[in-house]
């Protein structure tokens, strides 16, 4: 037994004289990959924010700074008389405006049509179901640039050029936001939906007082993803929207480089404004915001 | 009974109707515009005639070639940064690594418009980073004036969005891999090199595959970069099947031969998913 004992004290000694050994160089070894490793995203990390520095120096700045050699790296006193010039040639309120107003009504009408399809595609079985599925998934391999064209003669034939319906319409059904909504749904407890039942609930109040609660943080995500996407959209309002006062940021930005003088100060302001809001939107539900760009594909 | 069995299509009906109105009825009717040409304000079926010019037509072939380098140059460089990245971010070591993974996910939530216009500026002549370049000695680049720098620049600016992206993802994924899997390997004296391409890179492919089928439909469908970065130019350097639609639907009011070109962007989205599923999914 004693004998036993001093094996294992033995071993154990060896075992932590060789660890001693070990660890020395292997501590110098982490201290210089760590070395390695902050260099390597210091360099990223200055790519990654120096444009956005840049857009700040280019709004509070005269359009002639953005092209000196030495370069003008601080923050200059322009920053009023930007927002007026960007202001005078574009309606920067009208336009922000329209951008949120398009961006705010394609999530609720868009919302509800995705999560409601999504909804009864992961927890309902119903003829069809498996067609209507598989052609909402085939759809999002079509290029959307596929569909430009006849959708615009769509809204010609209806008068409906240079308007919000036009904006928005065509991308209300969003099959990669079912898709998503539909993932999240299929974990939803079925048991739950049952005993509600029994409890004398109707399908519709199973679906907005109960499932719909407990999805909060999916139906989020999804809202946050098709914000960016309407937000972001460029060449759909640029082929429908034809007058300045209906123009959403992105147009109106490029809009603002068609110019025969291009003044840069102005359009760095407008660039930064286009950023700005969403940065701060991003900041404050990164983690919604994440799972929502990537498309929550994976949790 | 009755009322529960009509539920799901009630619910799914406005998805529905709205998917037949603003997508299956406008793929049908490019398809079949992509046969017509406008005579005298009417369009008429005009057989092949839009696929033998698209064929014949240059500025496709061009644009297919564009396409073609942005996407072999930039996806792969895009991948492999977001891969090294994703691994150091996953390091025990780290500190810090928040703050690493917002501000490299920062670029992905700018709009595609200012972005590109930020890098319309940076890039001029006398733009800051010919200024930055000038410091350690490289004369100045004509990033937007030269075909092959034209590229260059749209590479740059999409990787430089694009990176942080893809690295979220990997790095979601990187945290998937069971730890033991790793353990396992180096008690079996597989270095670190080792371990990466024998276990990181097979658990990470339908990941890798998933970014890289949205980069390839991204790719071809590339729009707002090449029209407010470099117009297109110079000399229809940069011209993409994207930016060719829009041109001859909208510029020059050709919507038989605009659908045509949409139709072998299709076929190309569709040929191009196929292949990366057969190279993915071998085993």
């Amino acid at each position: 037994m004693a004998k036993n004992l001093e094996v294992i004290e033995q071993s154990t000694n060896k075992l932590t004289l060789a660890q001693r050994q070990q660890k020395k160089p292997k501590k110098k070894k982490n201290k210089l990959k760590a070395v390695w490793m902050y260099t390597l995203l210091s360099i990223f990390l200055v790519v990654s924010i120096f444009p956005f520095y840049w857009m700040f120096i280019g709004a509070t700045n005269d359009s002639s700074k953005m092209f000196t050699n030495p370069p003008t790296l601080l923050p200059g006193d322009q920053f009023m008389t930007n927002l007026t010039n960007l202001n005078e040639s574009i309606g920067i309120f009208r336009v922000l405006f329209n951008s949120l107003f398009v961006s705010g009504l394609y999530v609720v009408i868009a919302l509800a049509v995705c999560a409601s399809a999504a909804y009864v595609l992961a927890k309902y079985n119903f003829k069809g179901k498996k067609f209507i599925f598989t052609a909402f998934l085939l759809s999002m391999m079509i290029p959307y640039q596929a569909t430009l064209i006849p959708l615009f003669q769509m809204m010609s034939d209806f008068n409906l050029l240079n308007t919000y319906f036009a904006v928005i319409a065509p991308q209300l059904c969003f099959p990669f936001a079912i898709f998503l909504l539909r993932q999240n749904f299929l974990a939803f407890p079925t048991e739950l939906m049952e005993s509600a039942r029994l409890d004398g609930a109707s399908e519709a109040r199973i679906f907005i007082s109960i499932v719909i609660p407990s999805m909060r943080p999916a139906l989020a995500a999804a809202s946050i993803f098709l914000f960016m996407t309407q937000w972001n959209n460029f060449m759909w309002p640029l082929v429908v929207l034809n007058t300045n006062d209906m123009y959403t940021f992105p147009v109106a930005l490029s809009s603002l480089m068609g110019l025969s003088y291009i003044d840069y100060g102005q359009v760095m302001m407008g660039v930064t404004l286009a950023t700005v809001p969403i940065i701060a939107f991003f900041l404050t539900l990164q983690k919604q915001f994440i799972s929502g760009m990537l498309g929550s594909a994976l949790k | 009974m009755n009322r529960a069995k009509r539920f799901p299509y009630l619910f799914a009906a406005p998805a529905i109707l709205l998917f037949l109105a603003f997508t299956v009825y406008p793929i049908i009717a490019s398809f079949v515009l992509s046969f017509q040409e406008r005579v005298g304000g009417e369009y008429v079926f005009a057989g092949l005639k839009n696929y033998t010019r698209l064929w014949n037509d240059d500025i496709f072939w061009t644009a297919m070639q564009n396409t073609f380098i942005i996407f072999v140059v930039q996806v792969p460089v895009m991948i492999i940064l977001a891969m090294v990245l994703a691994n150091v971010l996953n390091n025990q070591l780290l500190k810090l690594k928040g703050f690493f993974r917002v501000s490299f996910f920062l670029p992905a939530v700018t709009s595609l418009v200012a972005y590109s216009i930020l890098f319309s500026i940076m890039l001029q002549e006398e733009g800051i980073i010919n200024t930055a370049l000038s410091y350690i000695g490289i004369t100045a680049i004509p990033w937007l004036s030269d075909p092959f720098w034209a590229k260059a620049s749209i590479i740059i600016a999409m990787t430089w969005r694009w990176t942080g992206y893809n690295m979220v993802i990997f790095l979601a994924a990187l945290q998937n891999i069971p730890e033991d899997l790793y353990e396992a390997a180096s008690l079996d004296g597989a270095n670190k090199f080792k371990q990466f391409f024998y276990i990181t890179v097979p658990q990470l492919k339908p990941v890798i595959l998933f970014a890289g089928i949205l980069s390839t439909i991204g790719t071809l469908q590339l729009f707002d970069e090449p029209f407010n970065l470099t117009g297109g130019g110079p000399a229809d350097s940069t011209m993409t099947l994207g930016l060719y639609i829009y041109q001859s639907g909208f510029e020059y009011f050709d919507f038989g031969y605009a659908s045509a070109i949409a139709y072998a962007v299709v076929v190309m989205v569709g040929i191009l998913s196929i292949i990366q599923f057969k190279i993915a999914g071998d085993d």
